[in-house]
């Protein structure tokens, strides 16, 4: 490469490494660094604590019982999304009446893509906001509201959605998949539509239901994408800050009682409210590590042989 | 493509003549219950996406009293005063400061990150790889790891609560997504275009800026639509770093902030109806955005993942 060119790629890489660095990459390396220490944030004076905070950290029931409540959402919000958005994108790309024995979407299939997709756009707060009122514990809340018209629910004692721990979680779960169903359902969509419309023919021919054509079939050819969603609805399941933080009750949510604590909620409560700023690291480096492992082992578990197609 | 078919059921050995039109019908039967089944649960499904959204919008329309009442009243009068209330008290603020970062945030992002994913994919240098995995591998890591020290980073700068540090961490934090999407753009380009601006004397910045940017539209849509949403909609970052440092300091809260701001005051004075006109308000771009590039949308935010 000749002389001139190195300054232009020197130049054109300036700017955006310099901002990377500064802003992700060094405070990402620092967190290590920093959860080693005591530090709490007020003053630049800390003193090396060693592996003190990652005891400590395990001896935090309220941080032990937020890993157990990402551990139930990363087992729930993957499993049921994945579910639904297949259902549905089955049903949008293969659920029609097909002409001469052909398979086809139904009819009004952009629309309701349309719709489903409609809640990604939305941010998490708005969604904190509209489902708070959603859940809200009389008769002014949608699903209570309903509830006690249907009789199902006395007006005098509706549910506490968010105020009780059996139902708490649940509660979140549902607003989660609520938001997700839509954009895995076009993404499975998409994948679905690249898959040659002669193999459901031939399939027909040879006798297949419906059912086993997308078992047989459908569901083996969408694989990378399924074991894609998967990774990353595990992430988010990792996560969850925001709806738990907005919704829930206490500071930085959790409530009631720390029953729908998760780590985020733990380490922001820690750092911004508590100052314990050393510890708050040591939790990150623990969300990174359990982040890491959930991505290796999901990739290898849902491992199969590549169909081209 | 042998394998799946292999997979699919033989034809069953007894099959006659005679038996295959009763199969047929069958099928037939099955595809009419089938239609029915699935337009049922697709359009359950629409409605529990559509109804809780309209009955937010209608509730922004109601009084605190009707809205604690019954959740299905109603609005009795149909006044835009809650609109105006809603913007004076923060949300307009919000809605501008938003704003503010967001004209800054968004060119740049597209500008640096096209400018780095456009180096790293058409000039081989040694480091090359290294720096293009560099720029990736942020964005496998959750941005909880970097919170505590790069709200003291941002502090040391002495850009807590100001917009221009929100707006280098917002660039800095699109970086890993827009890099990665770009260079795969940039490198189905031809080169034979490139190669003829050089040619005809074009200096390799201007080639860039001239030539190979403007071949690169389509791609920086997407990104653009993508980092736009993902901004607007940034939650955990303003939360940690535009928090007012003293009595003094103005509130610049960005919307998503101040909305959970609001619904928190809800605990102390009840005005639901102003919450519900904020959210609508908050509501309404991202509608248009989605509505009109709706294609776009839906094409940029699968393409995020699936690779």
């Amino acid at each position: 490469m000749r002389k001139g060119q190195y300054r232009f790629v020197a130049g054109f890489l300036l700017v955006p490494v310099a901002l990377y660095l500064i802003f992700v990459i060094w405070p990402y390396i620092q967190t290590f660094g920093y959860s080693l220490t005591d530090w709490k944030g007020q003053s630049q004076t800390f003193s090396f604590v060693g592996l003190d905070n990652y005891e400590a950290l395990f001896r935090d029931d309220i941080f032990m019982g937020a890993i157990w409540h990402n551990i139930l959402f990363l087992v729930f919000i993957p499993v049921i999304t994945i579910l639904l958005a297949l259902f549905f994108a089955f049903m949008l790309n293969a659920g029609g009446r097909g002409r001469a024995g052909g398979v086809s979407g139904v009819a009004g299939s952009k629309f309701y893509r349309v719709v489903y997709f409609f809640p990604q756009v939305l941010s998490l707060a708005i969604l904190a906001v509209l489902f708070r009122a959603v859940y809200r514990s009389d008769g002014g809340g949608m699903l209570n509201g309903a509830l006690v018209k249907l009789g199902l629910v006395d007006a005098d004692r509706p549910v506490e959605w968010l105020n009780e721990p059996d139902f708490v979680l649940w509660a979140l779960i549902v607003v989660v998949v609520w938001h997700g169903v839509g954009f895995y359902l076009v993404l499975f969509s998409a994948a679905m539509q690249s898959i040659p419309k002669d193999i459901y023919e031939a399939a027909l021919i040879d006798g297949a239901s419906r059912g086993q054509s997308f078992f047989r079939i459908t569901l083996p050819l969408l694989w990378d994408s399924v074991q894609t969603a998967w990774v990353y609805l595990g992430i988010a399941a990792m996560d969850m800050f925001i709806l738990v933080s907005t919704m829930t009750s206490g500071e930085f949510g959790g409530g009631p009682d720390h029953h729908s604590e998760v780590m985020a909620t733990v380490m922001m409560r820690n750092f911004l409210y508590y100052g314990k700023s050393g510890y708050a690291c040591a939790m990150g480096v623990i969300m990174l590590l359990l982040t890491l492992i959930l991505s290796v082992v999901m990739l290898r578990a849902t491992r199969r042989e590549r169909i081209e197609f | 493509m042998s394998a799946p078919l292999k997979e699919t059921a033989p034809p069953p050995a007894g099959r006659t003549s005679a038996k295959a039109p009763a199969k047929a019908g069958e099928r037939r039967g099955e595809g009419v219950t089938l239609n029915a089944f699935s337009h049922g649960f697709l359009a359950l499904w629409a409605l529990m996406i559509v109804l809780p959204l309209l009955w937010l919008v209608l509730s922004s329309f109601k009084t605190d009293a009707q809205i604690a009442g019954s959740a299905f009243g109603w609005p009795e009068n149909w006044t835009f005063d809650v609109f105006s209330r809603a913007w004076e008290k923060g949300i307009g603020d919000y809605f501008l400061n938003t704003v503010v970062v967001l004209v800054f945030s968004v060119p740049l992002t597209m500008l640096f990150g096209s400018m780095a994913a456009y180096v790293l994919a058409r000039y081989p240098f040694p480091g090359n790889r290294f720096l293009y995995y560099f720029f990736v591998a942020g964005a496998m890591f959750p941005v909880f790891l970097a919170l505590v020290p790069l709200f003291f980073m941002v502090k040391r700068l002495d850009m807590l609560n100001t917009y221009q540090g929100l707006i280098l961490v917002y660039v800095a934090y699109s970086m890993p997504f827009t890099v990665f999407f770009m260079h795969a753009f940039f490198r189905t380009l031809p080169t034979a275009v490139f190669e003829a601006a050089i040619l005809d004397g074009a200096s390799h910045t201007r080639t860039f800026f001239q030539v190979m940017l403007p071949m690169a539209k389509p791609g920086l849509i997407s990104v653009g639509i993508f980092n736009t949403l993902g901004q607007w909609n940034q939650f955990i970052l303003p939360t940690v770093l535009m928090q007012p440092q003293s009595g003094d300091d103005p509130e610049r809260y960005v919307l998503t902030q101040g909305l959970i701001q609001l619904q928190q005051q809800q605990g102390y004075a009840s005005d639901l109806p102003v919450l519900f006109a904020g959210v609508t308000i908050a509501m309404i771009p991202m509608l248009v955005v989605y509505l009109s590039f709706q294609r776009q949308v839906q094409a940029g935010l699968t393409s995020a993942t699936l690779k």
